[in-house]
């Protein structure tokens, strides 16, 4: 699978101890991501997806630079980031 | 010494208050849980543990535990999810330890269980699948399912209520679920309507110590006592100021006192009537009301108090809560006979909830 460079918002992060800000993982798509992450730190996928399913409304995964969804492939080198929208009150 | 806890969840996280037996000097600790919004904070008497339940607009619904009183938290929304392409789960909003597990109710309206001390849960799928349930319709907060109810000694009855709804009794542990609405009005329907076989907009749902049977409710269009474990519902509300209102907390150990507060109406702007604070008491069961102000701001009002913002503790005399929508927290040690205010500036406050260690 291909080798990814993948960015997490600290808004993420801080919920789960010692996960880094950025990382490697591989993962042909955007679902094989989330699936790589929650491997790693157990309910780090319901955190950016529903049961949709789909990618949160309020969370933006962006890679190379296009917004994606879970169906999106990913390329050998992609650079990866996972967003939060500005939100709230 | 005995520790007294005041469990608050909020709009922007979890904060506890702290005092000893006396209740007289509080201390505030928080915000817990990230500041995501909670809309209910409780404590399992039994272990002592917290769970925060809530849901953040990013990152979708979770329950929050801490077994250290709040210190460090964790937190899990595994298995807390609906089939692949029906309507996510927005928030929790309810929870409600028992004999079985924790009972832990969603928006959209659902219930589920976790028996592992909220690690994972499994949804109990009859209340979902109830025949009026593509009928039901949102409150202003949503179709949320706030009053959860287990039976305190018979482990396979639980009372539900659903906003704008229902309330819901099952006697076989969450397969099968009857509507209890007998007797409660939906004055907001044509004249003719006004009392439909469900649509009614409960507020709260609470139990009388001791008295399984006995149920108060406060709804949008009146407050309410059953005495058949909500089978038929009678008006109770004569000698309040207004018949609408959120929050009711029972005492600890007398079923016939209850505590509200009133607010002024639904198209009113839903503060305290005349702008002037009271916890209104009844000592019959609803018979008679009385205002309780001594201690509360008599001026200029404009707060109300939210569906789960109202609690009392073991103690005796029973100590009284409640947070306000302008983040005020205010407490009677004297089962409501005097007040002081113990906390202000906080965040709008969903719901207050005690916990006493002994």
């Amino acid at each position: 699978m291909p080798n990814v460079a993948v960015t997490l918002t600290p808004a993420l992060t801080r919920l789960f101890p010692g996960c880094p800000r950025q990382l490697e993982l591989e993962a042909a798509t955007v679902r094989d991501l989330l699936n790589a992450l929650d491997a790693r730190w157990p309910g780090m996928r319901d955190r950016l997806s529903d049961s949709l399913p789909r990618i949160r409304p309020h969370v933006n995964i962006f890679v190379d630079g296009e917004r994606s969804a879970l169906e999106t492939p990913l390329k050998a080198g992609a650079a990866v980031f996972i967003v939060t929208a500005i939100t709230g009150g | 010494m005995t520790k007294t806890l005041i469990l608050l969840g909020t709009r922007k996280g979890a904060f506890i208050l702290e005092s000893d037996g006396t209740r007289r000097d509080w201390q505030l600790r928080g915000p817990y849980c990230d500041c995501w919004p909670m809309n209910h904070v409780i404590a399992d008497p039994a272990s002592g543990t917290i769970y925060a339940g809530g849901g953040n607009e990013w990152f979708g619904p979770a329950v929050w535990k801490s077994t250290d009183l709040g210190q460090s938290w964790t937190h899990s929304s595994e298995g807390l999810k609906y089939a692949e392409g029906e309507e996510p789960i927005k928030a929790v909003w309810s929870l409600a330890p028992s004999a079985r597990g924790l009972y832990t109710g969603v928006q959209p309206a659902g219930l589920f269980l976790s028996r592992d001390d909220g690690q994972s849960w499994r949804q109990m799928e009859g209340l979902r699948n109830h025949p009026t349930r593509p009928k039901w319709t949102p409150g202003g907060a949503g179709l949320i399912l706030h009053s959860l109810i287990p039976h305190p000694l018979e482990a396979k009855q639980i009372w539900v209520g659903i906003s704008a709804v229902v309330v819901l009794h099952t006697a076989d542990g969450g397969e099968s679920w009857e509507m209890r609405n007998r007797g409660t009005r939906a004055d907001f329907n044509p004249e003719d309507q006004r009392y439909p076989e469900f649509g009614q907009c409960v507020h709260c749902v609470v139990m009388a110590p001791g008295a399984p049977d006995r149920l108060y409710q406060q709804n949008h269009c009146g407050m309410y006592r059953s005495e058949n474990a909500g089978k038929e519902w009678e008006s109770i509300e004569t000698g309040l100021p207004s018949s609408f209102g959120f929050p009711a907390a029972a005492h600890p150990r007398d079923r016939d006192t209850l505590f509200l507060v009133p607010l002024n109406g639904d198209i009113a702007g839903r503060y305290v009537p005349e702008a002037k604070a009271a916890v209104w008491r009844t000592r019959d069961a609803g018979k008679h009301w009385q205002a309780l102000r001594e201690g509360l701001p008599q001026k200029d009002v404009f707060f109300g108090v939210l569906r789960q913002a109202m609690a009392t503790d073991r103690h005796d005399p029973a100590g009284v809560y409640f947070g306000t929508n302008s983040g005020e927290v205010y407490a009677s040690a004297d089962e409501g006979e005097s007040w002081q205010r113990v906390a202000q500036h906080l965040p709008a406050i969903a719901s207050v909830e005690t916990l006493l260690i002994d």
